[in-house]
């Protein structure tokens, strides 16, 4: 359900001052089709600085709606400076309060105010930091490779779920992938294949594996485990303590003790438990 | 007013013959059907029939019926069954536009160690099969597939997917939850091992669901306590509902023709229409392999939640298939599978009939809608620039 305000409402229903002014002074543009809102803010002003006229276009849901009507109405009489104080609590409060997760529409309206006014004064736009790889959602190389680095993300589906970049129309995705590769060290040389193992070098391997890199940490969690025999690629062992009567040993077994030694001794283990 | 419902796949009228079956259950007969006495017992005949009207829907048998509390349950139910019952195999199938009933569920699993794949689909949302059958292993336990999806209507062939599944060795599990009621299901013609379903998309009330069992699949019971539906599901039984829940098994097959001619006539009115009057629209899902009830029809440019808003002026009930209320405004999870463009994925609107929807309702939509969508149009600063451009870049 909607728990928006009769003023939203009333609003969103006969939303003022839609259009766009053609000649201007201030023009403010924020967010994306890609986002799922975005606001498009024109002004003029008189000769003391004085905004006049104010319209605005904006693609979203009701409250974004709601917002940016209230936004032309609170900003038409005052003077840039004044404008330039509004805040985005003015704007909620202005229509009787926003649902929280509507608040960032209400952020839109005065980042559009910001624009506007920065452009009405000919001051530069903030630089942003790198260059934009993602044109759908506005997202920069570095950003990409700071998610990339930070959260280890491995695919371009990753990156999409953490900074929502490639999400849209797709035609970044090669971009994003390279950066993940450069971060990631891929495409690396593939790890030469490691030469084939005497039976005698597996059995020490593994011994040495479960010694160093396995039985310390199952015994932080107080367990433990005894190598029973090495049959060909099968890997025989007893799990002790608290991982035998764990009901997860069987994930313990598979996807830490035997992803292990697969990884530190050979690929074709198979590790199974003896009871 | 009356409200012009056109949002059954969320939920349904409870039919008034159900009503009328369950009322005495309420006040009249409240034992409890566990009883020795003659005033439970015969509540209990009456839940035993109620599980053979709806095993006749299905084309199943009563014991391989249990009652639950809802789909969710249903769902739940089936894949902790399934993987209890194996515990060896560390493996799921699902897909990636399962209700958030099997979804969340699944990634959930995904973080306790076991591994999960999820078979993505094509821009009609049909499912890739290759890929699902290329990652069948022999550590799969269980392969859950939606029978038809709740935001397209889009159906998948689960029964195909059964075969090659079960004889692989796994389980076969399908959230039918959309599909029983509306398309021909029977269960003595496939290899379906277990299937949920939920009473209040099928007219019956909210908060009873059912789970079919094949005869002769492991089975681990999710709810643990009485003997209840043999032992497989402990609770005393919703007992009116669950009456409630046969007759409404007895009406769908009754309705069946129905529902896959005059309601789909009256979709496909609604969406031959809308297209006609509305440019920039397009229909999300395999027009072709869908549901009779649903069409989920994109209109470029402007967002669902203004759409659903100025509808519910008219008290014109749908749905959209955008989350805008979680703040993320990411559309919904089945668009994105699909790779629905944004432009349309925020403003895609699911409208879901049923028996109860009269053709002048459909004709108020056709009427209301397209001003609607103009008025929001108006105010978007895309529409103008994308009627300068003709083409848009994202
Ligand atoms: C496909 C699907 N599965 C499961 C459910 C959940 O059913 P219930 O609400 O009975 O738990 C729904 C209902 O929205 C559904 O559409």
């Amino acid at each position: 359900m909607w728990e928006y305000t009769d003023k939203v409402k009333e609003h969103f229903l006969n939303p003022r001052n839609v259009g766009e002014i053609e000649d201007a002074d201030g023009v403010g543009e924020v967010g994306s089709l890609a986002c799922g809102d975005a606001l498009k803010l024109t002004f003029k002003v008189d000769e003391n600085e004085r905004i006049v006229d104010a319209k605005f276009k904006t693609f979203g849901c009701a409250s974004a709606i709601a917002s940016s009507s209230a936004l032309t109405e609170m900003i038409i009489g005052k003077t840039v400076d004044e404008a330039a104080k509004i805040t985005n609590e003015q704007i909620a409060e202005y229509l009787g309060g926003l649902p929280k997760e509507k608040m960032h529409c209400s952020v839109m309206g005065r980042d559009a105010l910001e624009k506007a006014i920065a452009h009405y004064r000919g001051q530069p736009e903030k630089k942003i930091e790198g260059e934009i790889v993602c044109e759908c959602f506005g997202v920069t190389d570095v950003q990409i490779r700071r998610a990339v680095n930070e959260n280890k993300l491995a695919s371009i589906e990753e990156v999409t779920n953490y900074i929502k970049a490639g999400g849209g129309c797709g035609n970044c995705h090669e971009k994003i992938q390279a950066i993940i590769d450069a971060e990631l060290g891929r495409p690396a040389e593939k790890k030469p294949k490691p030469k084939r193992l005497t039976n005698i070098e597996k059995i020490r391997l593994v011994q040495e594996t479960l010694e160093r890199e396995i039985r310390p940490q199952l015994l932080q969690d107080g367990g433990n485990i005894e190598l029973v025999d090495v049959d060909g690629d099968t890997v025989l062992v007893k799990l002790q303590g608290s991982c035998a009567s764990c009901q997860m040993s069987q994930v313990t077994l598979k996807d830490y003790v035997e992803a292990k030694l697969k990884e530190l001794v050979t690929d074709s283990l198979v590790v199974e438990e003896v009871r | 007013m009356k409200p012009i419902y056109m949002d059954n796949n969320a939920t349904t009228r409870v039919a008034p013959e159900v009503v009328e079956e369950m009322l005495p259950y309420f006040s009249e007969f409240y034992g409890n059907p566990s009883s020795m006495h003659t005033f439970g017992g015969q509540v209990a005949a009456k839940v035993e029939e109620a599980r053979e009207k709806l095993a006749a829907l299905l084309g199943a048998g009563p014991e391989e019926i249990i009652f639950t509390s809802c789909g969710t349950e249903s769902d739940s139910t089936a894949i902790w069954a399934a993987l209890r019952s194996n515990p060896d195999k560390r493996h799921i199938i699902t897909t990636k536009v399962e209700h958030p009933a099997v979804k969340n569920l699944a990634e959930y699993l995904g973080s306790q160690g076991y591994r999960v794949t999820f078979v993505p689909v094509d821009g009609q949302g049909n499912l890739d099969l290759d890929y699902l059958y290329d990652h069948l292993s022999d550590d799969t336990a269980i392969v859950s597939v939606m029978w038809a999806n709740n935001e397209t209507g889009v159906i998948f062939p689960v029964e195909e997917i059964a075969a090659r599944v079960t004889d692989h060795g796994a389980v076969f599990h399908t959230d039918a939850v959309q599909a029983v009621g509306k398309v021909p299901i029977n269960l003595g013609e496939n290899k379906v091992q277990m299937l949920s379903l939920s009473g209040h998309k099928l007219h019956a009330p909210k908060g009873v669901g059912a789970l079919y069992v094949r005869r002769g699949t492991k089975f681990a019971p999710f709810l643990m306590g009485g003997h209840q539906e043999r032992g497989r599901r402990a609770g005393t039984e919703n007992v009116a509902s669950i009456i409630g829940l046969g007759k409404a098994a007895e009406l769908a097959a009754a309705h069946l023709e129905e529902e896959n001619k005059r309601v789909k006539k009256l979709r496909d009115k609604l969406e031959k229409e809308l297209l006609a009057r509305i440019p920039n629209a397009m229909v999300n899902g395999n027009p072709e392999k869908r549901l009779p009830n649903t069409t989920s029809i994109a209109f470029e440019f402007v967002e669902g939640e203004a759409i659903l808003l100025l509808m519910n002026e008219f008290n014109i009930c749908a749905s959209s298939g955008s989350a805008c209320t979680s703040g993320s405004l990411e559309p919904s999870h089945v668009l994105r599978a699909m790779g629905v463009p944004f432009t349309a994925a925020h403003g895609s609107i699911r409208f879901s009939l049923s028996i109860y929807n009269s053709e002048e309702e459909v004709d108020l939509v056709i009427e209301k809608l397209p001003p609607i969508i103009e008025r929001l149009r108006k105010l978007s600063p895309f529409w103008a620039e994308h009627r300068k451009k003709a083409s848009c870049a994202c």
